[in-house]
């Protein structure tokens, strides 16, 4: 299947990338060579196969919903890592106008 | 005596019995990493007054003669994708820029319990996607047989600093082959277990339905050490599976007669290296000399792994590494005027070019009008490519096959074309896609002197069986026990010398 700049540009947003020009110019060439290999998939007739999603049979798991203080690290050492920061809050740029 | 010489069993059982300190033994791996890193760049970072801290600790504990850990005493090296409290995890990658884990991955919790030292966050390609550690956001392991080449990948730190006995054992991540290519291009053992025997909780995800967390070393029994202290159900990793743990170091006792051995006649095709075939199939010998019945099976959609592999993975992971925002951790771009660019800078600028090229590469699988071409129809093959093994196990016990396609090649050469590094991780996909252990185990060296591994594949939760197999090739072998001549730098060697 043939991929344009114009899919890499979209495909860019969708993942929240910014790409240079060179990069999607590159990318373009590359996922077309990665895609051209993994068409290979559509000479397999699958219509009766089901398909897999883990490898072993897997069930939802469930646990009571109570909190369990400090045992991912305290609130303070968790905000420590954050690259901006206001108070107990992470802060991000303004999303409501 | 030496004691980077040792293996981690044999370290245990010393400290154990006082014969050797903790802190002496930490002390002198310490100082092999120091006179060893410049030629191998293994590590991202080296904890070395908290390796000490922890190893004086062990002494205390056991001059007061309190009861210790299986490991009490061990130093180990560990993949940089996996989380130590108060210590920094990069996944080598710049997007974790400074960031310091809060908590401990369960994997570690249970080695600091069983009383490991922890030696350092060894190199990976970034967040475990590649084959040669070359995708490192910082520097490029080399491989200790031979210096111009690569150690493998991702998890080419571990293999490496294991090899060069920086470490006795390491831990690394499996994902495509991870632990096993390395463990083969390095000469060293390396096991992926069955998908959900270990806890990939406060493992860095890379593909969640197809990660898992294994061990490196130089003979089996350490591996089995190692599993014995790491396997288990984990209430925090829904998909650890809850079913007993064996004892691995028991199950090494046993004796290969009668155990069947199948050759997939698709992993030993025309075109493959001479050298790797000759050495695999001379191991397989030694197998069959030790009571072991062989013969052919065939996994017929074999050819079809890589493709779904490279659906399925990056798919994952553009799913996973959406949470590198740069707002609650790690490196965030400067001069964004709203969120939106503020993410799209961030990620753009802090991811290296093979993790883009993954995130793109399953964005757009997963993009509408193309997710039943490529993601529902790679999920169907992978169930063919199940019943191919499920089908193989009902004749055989344990199938085996080369682990890469090719020794460790030169630094450089496989970078500039992606599909080209793919296909290094040709004969250890399948094995992720099933859910199987895998065990790779050194079992000879090409005609330059370059390691080959022996790729062990067994039932879903049957590493037992891999491991005794290994252990019993090790009884009539000494490939295992091969070490580079690192005693030497680098630049004395000359190029004749070296072919």
């Amino acid at each position: 299947m043939a991929i344009t700049k114009k899919d890499v540009e979209h495909v860019a947003r969708l993942a929240r990338l910014s790409l240079t020009e060179e990069e999607k110019d590159r990318f373009t060439a590359q996922l077309g060579s990665i895609l051209g290999y993994i068409e290979k998939l559509q000479q397999l007739n699958t219509d009766q196969v089901e398909p897999m999603t883990h490898a072993i049979p897997m069930t939802n798991v469930w646990r009571e919903d109570r909190m369990e203080a400090g045992t991912l690290g305290s609130p303070e050492e968790i905000l420590k890592n954050a690259p901006d920061r206001e108070g107990p809050f992470f802060k991000v740029k303004k999303i409501i106008e | 005596m030496s004691f980077t010489t040792l293996t981690a069993a044999e370290i245990a059982d010393k400290i154990r019995s006082k014969d050797m300190k903790a802190e002496a033994v930490t002390t002198a791996y310490l100082d092999r990493i120091r006179t060893l890193e410049p030629q191998i760049h293994a590590f991202n970072e080296v904890f070395n007054d908290q390796a000490i801290l922890q190893a004086k600790h062990i002494d205390e504990r056991i001059a007061k003669g309190e009861i210790v850990g299986p490991l009490a005493g061990v130093p180990i090296a560990i993949k940089d994708n996996l989380l130590i409290r108060n210590e920094h995890c990069t996944c080598s990658s710049k997007i974790l820029e400074g960031f310091t884990a809060t908590y401990d991955a369960t994997v570690i919790g249970k080695l600091r319990e069983a009383g490991a030292i922890f030696l350092g966050h060894t190199n990976l390609d970034e967040f475990a996607m590649g084959s040669s550690t070359e995708n490192s956001a910082f520097h490029t392991t080399k491989n200790p047989w031979d210096t111009e080449r690569i150690p493998g990948g991702s998890s080419g730190g571990s293999a490496a600093a294991v090899a060069a006995r920086m470490a006795p054992v390491s831990f690394g991540s499996d994902t495509g082959g991870s632990i096993r290519q390395p463990a083969a291009l390095c000469g060293i053992l390396g096991l992926k277990p069955t998908y959900g025997r270990v806890s990939r909780f406060g493992l860095v995800a890379f593909a969640s339905s197809l990660d898992q967390i294994g061990p490196f070393g130089t003979t089996a029994k350490d591996c089995a050490l190692l599993m014995n202290v790491i396997a288990g159900h984990d209430d925090r990793d829904s998909t650890s599976v809850d079913q007993p743990v064996p004892d691995y170091m028991a199950a090494l006792n046993r004796d290969l007669k009668d155990l069947r051995i199948g050759l997939p006649k698709e992993y030993f095709i025309k075109g493959m290296d001479p050298e790797i075939e000759k050495t695999v199939r001379d191991a397989v010998k030694v197998l069959q000399g030790q009571g072991a019945v062989v013969k052919e099976i065939s996994l017929p959609h074999t050819e079809y792994c890589l493709a779904v592999y490279y659906i399925l993975a990056p798919s994952e992971a553009s799913s996973n590494l959406s949470r590198f925002d740069g707002v609650r951790y790690g490196f965030h771009a400067a001069g964004a005027t709203n969120l939106l660019e503020s993410y799209e800078k961030t990620r753009g600028q802090g991811f290296g070019p093979e993790v883009k090229r993954r995130i793109m590469l399953g964005t757009y699988a997963l993009s509408s009008g193309y997710y039943d071409a490529y993601y529902a129809k790679a999920q169907k093959v992978r169930t063919l490519i199940k019943q191919d093994f499920d089908n193989a196990f009902k004749e055989v016990d344990v199938i085996a096959t080369p682990t890469s396609p090719s020794p460790a090649f030169k630094t450089g050469e496989k970078v500039s074309d992606p599909l080209q590094m793919y296909l290094s991780d040709i004969f250890t996909i399948s094995c992720n896609l099933a859910g199987l252990p895998g065990l790779s185990i050194p079992c000879g060296f090409t005609g330059g002197k370059l390691p080959v591994g022996l790729q062990l594949l067994g039932k879903p939760f049957d590493e037992e069986t891999l491991l005794a197999v290994a252990h019993c090739y090790e009884q009539v072998t000494t490939w295992n026990k091969q070490t580079p001549s690192l005693t030497r730098p680098a630049a004395t060697l000359s190029h004749r010398e070296r072919d």
